[in-house]
């Protein structure tokens, strides 16, 4: 072949070169451009804002389990005007709640996902020596930073932070403090960040993948953040659309959003009119669906990357789950309205909407089957990656499961807005995807740093976290089933059918607070492994994909000698191999 | 260390990264400019009277906008022509003259916001100004940040030029794609606006 491919060193060009030895601590570490450092510094933003959300959360759980009781010990910390005499006030658990859902979204799951395992995994797995972009990729992290400043900096506005959910569904929204403005602007910096790392990512997988690495031979979670990057470049602009209208009807008066003759507080009005409210809903929905997606497709990536290696066995069915994945991603496109049904769209509406929800579920069902099935006659290895691995099929299966009658239009009426919605999302979410990232976290750790993180802390931080998961979100089906509005700031303490689900937010609480100690072996062990954990070699877990063809950590460039790939992802076992596992990038 | 493929192309695809990089882009910005159009639509639909655009807006000034806009296009690719053939100064004429253009379009576009505004008829005097001013308001920060870019590729990022024509040829290609991309909003806004 006399075409380059991979890293090519032979032709220096005076205007661009880069001298990577000679950088100092702010080129290095800080503005990078090397997709490692900026996956490392999106993960560790990631995990700050999932701590923080976390804590948010935390004290909502509070005035759930106990409604009206002053909060103690920390109560006095939030000042007269969100928390007099420690008690929360119902703007104070809005805020609370709005801020959960955004930052948990938009600022802890996604840049973990896809900005911090994408930037550092994707380039290593298909041999590249860094992101197609890299400039543009200093960029998209550091837009994401100011995204997360403005929505921090929110709540110290007057009035608070934003107050009309993560939804921010208009009029109400228009309607809002000065918060929603930040939220506003705070939004078009996080899809900004996105929409320029999508670029990135779709470019550097098409462009830069080793010689002879084929989209067939691309490890599953390649794939996964492929069909990612499609989602966020597409959905996300018409949210930028619908920000820089609701942006419009709040600041320039103008009537997107805002339907004639609206009474607030006893006064009509004085806005044009005319507006349609409804258009928010779709065209937040419009991003927010394909947004599901792009929150479980990294996860389900890392644990197919995980499975296939601790069973020590192909993945099953490793081309329907590429072919699930690609009609997945195109299907995210066409359900959001089953998000609406209350909105009274109408049977004709409502009918096409529920069909493609149920076809919409039989490729994540095959994927998951597949993963499923993956485990049969393995040999599994039980590593803290692992656990979480196996524990994300059942958790996942319980919140895609119970996704299916809020599919269907006649289901969805009673269960809209309850606690129950929220059970099922949050499996999904949280033992879903957040167990993924976990995974990822000890599985790629050696990666980053050369050392593996203790078993021992890990095992207990998995078996801690899985259990209070459970307690934690298995109550709100039974609260929800009893009809319990989820935007209820005192868990519908003033309503008597809500009276005999009470106790079980106590539960709920005491399962967040509990999972919250269980982080701490988690984070100690996070920083005592950096100077202190097990040193171990390129391949410690003895993987077939080409990042651990690396050094770890792997230097600038990443490759000593461009890789090539000569064979599938996950040739583990094969019969008659010298060892159980035969790496891509080893030529036969 | 080098990134591969940013100006020779990858012969599997046949594409360099900034080739793809700018279609990829281009990809999101129709779906941004879609939901706005698609939102005009609903609103329109529902709403009881709209006025006809001519009614409101002066056709000829946007007439005269879309011709310079055109001009501008057509002046973008004798930029790049330019190039392939290695005539820089040529290049330098033709971007400059891109950039007047652009210019050119900003300052029409500046009347019609300042009279509007000057008889009262704001973003909040009606949905029709609404949707008129955002639209055209987006447009426009795009045009300004296609003039950012090709005013660096006429001024400072010229400088590539002297040490790999190719690669900075690609570059004002990319520019170019993005120009006409903005161009052919235009193109829509135009007739659903001022004439519909």
């Amino acid at each position: 072949m006399s075409h380059p491919t991979g890293v090519d060193h032979s032709k220096p060009h005076a205007a661009h070169e880069v001298h990577h030895e000679e950088l100092g601590f702010w080129r290095k570490y800080v503005f990078s451009t090397d997709h490692k450092v900026i996956g490392i510094q999106y993960s560790v933003t990631g995990m700050l804002f999932l701590l923080f959300g976390f804590t948010l959360m935390m004290i909502m759980r509070w005035q759930l389990a106990y409604p009206g009781v002053p909060l103690p010990l920390i109560g006095g910390l939030f000042g007269e005007a969100r928390m007099p005499g420690g008690t929360m006030l119902p703007e104070f658990y809005n805020e609370l709640g709005a801020m959960h859902g955004t930052i948990m979204v938009f600022l802890g799951v996604v840049p973990l996902a896809v900005g911090g395992f994408g930037n550092f995994v994707v380039p290593l797995q298909i041999g590249a020596p860094d992101m197609a972009f890299p400039k543009i990729n200093m960029l998209s992290y550091w837009s994401l930073v100011l995204g997360g400043l403005t929505m921090l900096g929110s709540f110290l506005v007057p009035g608070g932070a934003a107050q009309s959910g993560w939804t921010s569904y208009a009029p109400l929204s228009v309607i809002a403090g000065t918060g929603q403005t930040w939220w506003l602007v705070g939004m078009i910096f996080l899809i900004t960040s996105s929409l320029l790392g999508a670029v990135n990512f779709l470019t550097t997988t098409i462009q830069l993948r080793a010689k002879g690495l084929t989209f067939m031979r691309f490890p599953f979670f390649v794939w996964s953040q492929f069909v990612t990057s499609f989602l966020l470049l597409l959905a996300f602009p018409p949210l930028e659309a619908a920000g820089v209208m609701q942006l419009m009807d709040r600041v320039a008066g103008t009537s997107f959003f805002m339907p004639s003759g609206l009474v607030v507080s006893g006064q009509v009005l004085t806005n044009a009119g005319g507006g349609n409210a409804v258009l928010w809903q779709h065209l937040f929905w419009f991003l927010a669906h394909p947004e599901v997606y792009v929150l479980i497709l990294p996860g389900m990536g890392i644990v197919a990357e995980i499975i296939a290696n601790n069973t020590r066995k192909p993945l099953w069915g490793y081309r329907a789950m590429v072919y699930s994945l690609v009609f997945l991603g195109f299907m995210s496109f066409i359900v959001w309205a089953h998000h609406m049904f209350m909105t009274g769209m109408g049977t004709a509406m409502a009918a096409f909407f529920q069909t493609t929800t149920m076809i919409i579920s039989i490729p994540s069902v095959v994927i998951l089957t597949s993963l499923l099935l993956s485990l049969w006659g393995g040999s599994i290895r039980f590593n803290t990656p692992m656990l979480f691995a196996t524990a994300f099929l059942p958790m996942f299966g319980i919140g895609g499961l119970t996704g299916l009658p809020l599919g269907l239009n006649i289901s969805d009426i009673p269960l809209h807005d309850t606690y129950y919605v929220i059970a099922h999302f949050h499996y999904v979410v949280a033992p879903g995807t957040i167990f993924a990232l976990m995974a990822g976290i000890y599985y790629w750790y050696p990666k980053a740093t050369g050392r593996r993180m203790n078993e021992t802390l890990g095992k207990i931080h998995f078996a801690g976290t899985l259990v209070c998961m459970n307690v934690v979100f298995m109550p709100m089906f039974i609260v929800g089933l009893a009809g319990v509005s989820r935007r209820l700031f005192d868990a519908g303490s003033g309503y008597d059918f809500a009276q005999g689900t009470m106790h079980w937010n106590v539960v709920s609480s005491w399962g967040a607070w509990i999972m919250a100690l269980f982080q701490i072996p988690f984070i100690f062990n996070f920083f005592y492994s950096i100077w202190n954990g097990e040193k171990v070699g390129d391949n410690p877990w003895d993987a077939t994909t080409i990042e651990w063809a690396a050094p770890s950590p792997p230097p600038h460039g990443n490759f000593a000698v461009a890789p090539q790939a000569y064979r599938g992802p996950y040739e583990y076992s094969v019969p008659g191999a010298a060892k159980d596992f035969t790496p891509q990038h080893e030529a036969s | 260390m080098d990134i591969p493929y940013t100006f020779q192309e990858r012969r599997d695809t046949g594409l360099t990264n900034g080739k793809i990089g700018i279609w990829l882009f281009l990809a999101s910005e129709v779906m941004l400019f879609g939901a706005l159009f698609a939102s005009y639509i609903l609103i329109r639909t529902g709403s009881p009277s709209w006025p006809r655009g001519d009614t409101v807006l002066d056709v000829y000034l946007a007439t005269f906008n879309t011709i310079v806009l055109i001009t501008s296009s057509v002046t973008m690719v004798m930029a790049w022509a330019s190039l392939m053939r290695r005539k820089f100064g040529t290049f330098r004429i033709y971007m400059g003259a891109t950039i007047l253009l652009g210019a050119v379009f900003l300052v029409v576009k500046y009347f019609e916001y300042s009279h509007h505004f000057a008889i009262g008829e704001g973003p909040s005097h009606s949905n029709f100004l609404a949707v008129y001013f955002t639209l055209t308001g987006l447009h426009m920060l795009h045009v300004f940040g296609g003039m950012v870019v090709n005013a660096y590729f006429w001024g400072p990022g010229a400088k590539l030029y002297q040490t790999n024509p190719v690669w900075f040829t690609n570059r004002v290609e990319h520019s170019g794609l993005f120009w006409h991309f903005v161009d052919l909003v235009w193109i829509f806004l135009f007739p659903t606006l001022y004439l519909l």
